[in-house]
């Protein structure tokens, strides 16, 4: 059996990536994520890698659009408003249907905002921060081991699909320490990149990098192509947890940190009698609307908690189609929800839902 | 019947869609004839800016990378990482590496990244209609600077050349011009040169190309090349700012 390692979540997102294919990693300074390019200054090389600290966020995506172009297996992390600079560049990568890898340790905002734990990079990170119709991949991890699995996984992900995808943490998962196993991912069958631009080596026709379409017909085919890749994605890559959902009458919906403080608030309310339960999106795009579809006839609301004033809350909202009560409980700024005020929250909406029949 | 002259196998038979008179065809004619006379056509990738320039992954006839404004330099830092053995270069105008791109590029020479960028300054932004660029002279008329470019409100021209030519990291660079036969010769043998130098190793080159936008600058292309010699070369002085040969 593998070791079990102590490992603090910024290290072991590195160690992951390494493991699943990571040689080339483009970054800039920003807290709370800068053990990610500490870690990759020291080890990527070991592996084979290369490591360089770009000039701007804005200049380290456009390295990694270069190198995903060139066919590497490339990654580049920040936190949110380097991720707000980043925009651009995903944009282009996602029309440009390029595989790479993006992780924000997500912090308060709006603005230079904080330092400390934020979920309210949601909207920018499952409406496409950029410009255009597109999507990225989104997981949320909950613990080190999850945010480890994962990462470990992303590479061949985003090469399946030849799209971006972002591991969505927060200073919390960055921070804290936690026993991790790594394993190696399922085994996929991966496309050739015969796209990449690496030279025709005067055996073919010039591959050509490019997110441009001045046609508008031709520039519809492309998102349409996009769109049908999409729906792949929304067809096999959701994942999400049910947590004690099968008799729950009031079910929170929460991910990544949220979701701890929340599942220990369900196990107090479960023994002060209240059937409470969790929906866990573990992919926030695409979002888990099926999780909604599996709820028993006994709940009565639905509760979205979020360390933001409410963003997740509007596809909690397209996913309960009007079929429950949705409320919400957050705080932000880096502020941290106690165990008690999602109770506390939770008791109260039950209270008012308990005796509602349903819609 | 002996073959004197043919296209060069540097680009496509793909039409230009610059306008008439423009340079930028004879700009592209003497990248596409070095790449192929150093037979580096199979192993290159070049990376296209926004601008006037921005299809011209359809005219070169190699490997190419679509960048967004002004990050070709940072576009062509991951291609080289990741293939260090082939030849990288960028295609920029003023507004993309002289305005927007200005981190990009001074960072790429800065680290004397081995990439090869062929800088064209017309004095003005093409594609979007005529603007002002950080390189209009002063006095001239551009959409957005209908009374002749102000020192006073927006400064003087930029001499990108002059500095990049203060970082170490910076291993060849050299100012030319495409208004006559005997400068585009010069050009060419630049280019030549910046090319070699990353085929070298020996860091970051650039060659910045005087050119023309007779569209823009409302004139005949003829008057368009006088234009640029009077008032253009004595402003943006021609000449080698950085050799490694020479300083070795």
């Amino acid at each position: 059996m593998a070791e079990k390692v102590l490992m603090k979540g910024n290290e072991a997102l590195c160690a992951a990536a390494i493991r699943g294919g990571c040689r080339y990693f483009f970054g800039y300074p920003i807290t709370p994520q800068n053990e990610i390019p500490e870690y990759m200054s020291r080890e990527l090389a070991k592996a084979g890698g290369v490591f360089l600290q770009a000039e701007s966020e804005v200049a380290a995506i456009n390295m990694v659009y270069g190198a995903a172009g060139a066919g590497a297996r490339v990654m580049t992390s920040s936190a949110s408003p380097g991720i707000a600079l980043k925009q651009e560049g995903i944009s282009y990568i996602a029309g440009a249907e390029l595989p790479c890898v993006i992780v924000n340790i997500s912090r308060g905002g709006p603005g230079l905002g904080g330092i400390q734990p934020s979920q309210a990079d949601y909207f920018q990170a499952t409406r496409g921060g950029g410009n255009g119709d597109y999507n990225v991949l989104v997981y949320a991890p909950a613990n080190i081991q999850e945010a480890v699995d994962l990462m470990t996984a992303a590479f061949d992900l985003a090469d399946s699909y030849r799209m971006p995808v972002m591991i969505l943490g927060d200073g919390m998962i960055g921070q804290m320490m936690e026993p991790v196993v790594f394993k190696d991912p399922e085994p996929r069958k991966l496309p050739e990149k015969d796209w990449a631009t690496t030279g025709t080596g005067g055996t073919r026709k010039p591959n050509i990098i490019n997110s441009l379409r001045l046609d508008p017909a031709e520039l519809e085919k492309l998102n349409h192509k996009l769109q049908d890749k999409y729906a792949q994605v929304r067809a096999n890559e959701v994942r999400y947890e049910m947590h004690q959902t099968d008799d729950a009458e009031l079910v929170f919906v929460a991910y990544g940190t949220s979701s701890r403080v929340v599942k220990n608030a369900v196990a107090v309310m479960r023994s002060n009698g209240i059937k409470a339960g969790l929906i866990r999106p573990i992919t926030l795009w695409p979002f888990p609307e099926a999780a909604f579809d599996e709820l028993p006839d006994s709940v009565r609301g639905l509760m979205s908690v979020e360390l933001s004033h409410g963003q997740m809350i509007d596809d909690v909202k397209i996913a309960a189609r009007g079929r429950w009560p949705v409320g919400f409980y957050g705080r932000s700024g880096g502020m941290i929800f106690t165990q008690q005020e999602i109770v506390e929250a939770g008791e109260k909406m039950h209270r008012e839902v308990a005796n509602v029949s349903r819609v | 019947m002996s073959v004197v002259f043919e296209k060069t196998k540097g680009l496509t038979d793909k039409e230009f869609h610059y306008c008439p008179g423009c340079t930028h065809g004879t700009i592209h004619r003497l990248v596409g004839e070095v790449l192929e006379e150093l037979e580096l056509l199979g192993d290159t990738v070049g990376v296209a800016p926004v601008g006037c320039a921005v299809l011209a992954y359809d005219y070169f006839n190699c490997d190419m990378h679509e960048a967004a404004h002004g990050r070709a330099p940072a576009v062509a830092t991951g291609v080289k990482r990741v293939l260090p053995e082939k030849t990288v270069f960028t295609y920029q105008g003023d507004g993309d590496l002289a305005s927007i791109g200005t981190a990009e590029i001074v960072h790429a020479a800065h680290r004397g990244e081995n990439i090869t960028v062929i800088f064209v300054n017309n004095a003005i932004y093409g594609m979007t209609g005529g603007q002002m660029a950080p390189t209009t002279m002063i006095g001239q008329k551009t959409t957005t600077s209908p009374f002749g470019r102000n020192a006073e409100q927006t400064g003087n021209p930029i001499r990108i050349s002059e500095m990049l030519a203060t970082i170490d990291g910076a291993a060849f660079i050299e100012r030319v011009s495409v208004h006559n036969p005997v400068h585009i010769r010069k050009t060419k043998k630049a280019i030549r040169t910046a090319f070699e130098c990353q085929q070298n190793r020996k860091g970051f080159s650039m060659v910045e190309i005087l050119s023309t936008c007779p569209t823009n600058w409302g004139m005949s292309p003829i008057a368009a090349l006088g234009w640029l010699s009077e008032n253009m070369i004595p402003y943006y002085p021609l000449g080698n700012f950085r050799n490694p040969d020479k300083e070795a």
